[in-house]
């Protein structure tokens, strides 16, 4: 377990705030506590001080996770956003779409979200925004990438994508092995 | 006495100004020679009388100082002459642009010395044995053409396509003569570059004009070699390669005390709060380079007042058309767009809308 070089955690913020924004202010700069990031066996997590404390007295082969893994940097050293990460975006999303009860099902198998199953988005979403997937009774579902902007999202036919899917948290039943 | 103060006064302005003139022009027997690019001004007049400059006293001291200041001022008022300009743009300090030094300087470092002889030349001048100048083309009998003594498709037939090799009279039948001939080739190879690196080494050692010649490329260096010496070159500077410009594609990393060995991190348990600032530096570093004007979001806008404005008309025109029955059947599905329009004229143009508003399907 390290902290992140300079490079990786631009890398990491450069992500966070395709879905965030400047609220990641608020991820770094918490009032009830420091929080941080560590890298460990190429995965970020993101742990409190106590937590940070505790997990530095564990041998390496035997820590399995530290705090909440919010994705991992894959062999070329690109950041990968994964689904443990919805319980710090969602609160914090600036962009957000929200899914037909009818579709929900599809998003949860990984599928994209298409025109027919769109309930509503934010407004003034731009194209290949970062943004985050709502059912209609506002759980959090996943995150994925607008695949059209707002505008013509109204104009596009039924079954065309309008969110790119990334995570769900039915992910957590599929890749239940390759999660930490 | 007034008329005479003021008289006084600009009697001693006058002296100033000649004073001042004087200062600046030199008069000379013999003009002086100059090479600008040296700044370099030669004077031939004769010196002063050998009597003034006898003896180290203050008179020698003011004469010496006086023939300084003079042919010195003769020197700058050329520099003054050149063609100047601004040196680091519009705000920089005015420069003036040496022509090129004429004047050939001595050495200032003493010349080269020749490399030692090698082992080998030593034995050649010993049993006096002399290079002889060989054929670049040797006679292949085989292929009965003239073949080039080595390289590609050279003389002695294609070695890999060798497909005899003969177990010599006392040597072991079990062996594999193809694994010996090319671990002998190996060695030989090695060898040979050990001498020549023992050669470089040796002459490198007597202090001779090879500074190591693997730092001037040769064209037989592999890349990671020619990496490794243009970072021995970077670091060779007085400040260590910090301020060194990079070349064009050369990638831009770190200079590491252990020379590339050993990755150095953050203490895991280090100072968290200056973690955290840095990485609050950090966002507010990348929040400042994001563009101000958002190409996509002016072009929706752009889109959402024609889509309005077309709505309108459309609208309209409809109206007037499809009369009391079209309109009766048409309020409940035209009325979210029909008053979205009209928010939308009402809002002024420049706001656009801010924060969620949500869309109905």
């Amino acid at each position: 377990m390290r902290p992140l070089t300079e490079a990786e955690t631009r890398a990491v913020f450069e992500k966070l705030g395709k879905y965030i924004g400047e609220n990641i202010q608020l991820l770094v700069d918490r009032p009830d506590g420091t929080y941080c990031f560590r890298l460990h066996r190429d995965r970020v997590y993101y742990l409190s001080e106590k937590l940070l404390k505790l997990a530095a007295s564990i041998p390496r082969d035997s820590l399995v996770a530290p705090g909440t893994c919010f994705g991992k940097f894959t062999k070329s050293q690109k950041f990968r956003l994964s689904v443990t990460a919805l319980d710090f975006l969602a609160p914090y999303a600036k962009y957000k779409v929200w899914v037909k009860p009818g579709s929900e099902q599809s998003f949860l198998y990984g599928n994209h979200v298409l025109k027919s199953g769109l309930g509503r988005i934010t407004e003034n979403t731009a194209q290949y925004q970062g943004v985050v997937v709502y059912s209609m009774a506002d759980v959090p579902l996943g995150f994925g990438v607008a695949a059209k902007s707002t505008q013509e999202c109204r104009k596009v036919d039924p079954l065309a994508i309008v969110v790119f899917h990334q995570a769900d948290v039915g992910e957590y039943v599929r890749n239940e092995d390759t999660l930490t | 006495m007034a008329a005479v103060r003021v008289e006084a006064v600009l009697a001693a302005a006058e002296e100033q100004e000649a004073e001042k003139r004087r200062s600046i022009t030199v008069e000379k027997e013999l003009e002086l020679e100059f090479d600008l690019g040296n700044l370099l001004a030669l004077d031939r007049n004769p010196p002063p009388a050998a009597a003034a400059l006898r003896g180290a006293g203050p008179r020698r001291e003011a004469l010496l100082r006086a023939l300084a200041r003079d042919n010195t001022q003769l020197l700058v008022s050329r520099l003054w002459e050149l063609p100047t300009e601004r040196a680091g743009g519009a705000g920089g300090p005015l420069v003036a642009r040496l022509p090129e030094p004429t004047f050939r300087l001595p050495r200032e470092k003493p010349p080269p010395r020749p490399r030692p002889p090698t082992r080998w030349e030593q034995f050649a001048r010993l049993k006096g044995i002399r290079r002889r100048k060989k054929t670049s083309l040797v006679w292949d009998e085989q292929a009965k053409e003239w073949r080039r003594r080595w390289g590609y498709r050279r003389a002695g037939g294609d070695p890999a396509r060798a497909w005899l090799a003969e177990v010599p009279a006392g040597a072991d039948p079990e062996e594999d003569q193809f694994a010996r001939l090319r671990r002998e080739k190996r060695e030989r190879v090695a060898r040979n570059e050990l001498n020549r690196l023992r050669n470089l080494a040796r002459a490198h050692r007597a202090g001779s004009a090879v500074p190591a010649a693997p730092l001037h490329p040769t064209g037989h260096q592999d890349r990671e070699e020619l990496r490794r010496v243009a970072r021995v070159a970077r670091v060779s500077t007085a400040s260590l390669g910090r301020f060194q410009p990079r070349l064009p594609k050369e990638p831009a990393e770190p200079p590491s005390r252990s020379g590339g060995r050993k990755r150095r991190f953050e203490p895991l348990l280090g100072n968290l709060a200056a973690e955290r600032s840095r990485q609050l530096e950090l966002l507010r570093d990348m929040g400042s380079k994001k563009p101000v004007l958002d190409i996509t979001r002016a072009v929706n806008k752009q889109m959402r007042q024609e889509e309005a404005e077309a709505a309108a008309a459309h609208k309209g025109k409809k109206q007037s058309q499809r009369g009391k029955r079209g309109r009766r059947q048409q309020r409940p599905g035209r009325s979210g767009k029909k008053s979205g329009a009209r928010r939308q004229q009402q809002k002024p143009a420049g706001g656009g809308s801010g924060g969620g508003r949500r869309k109905k399907a």
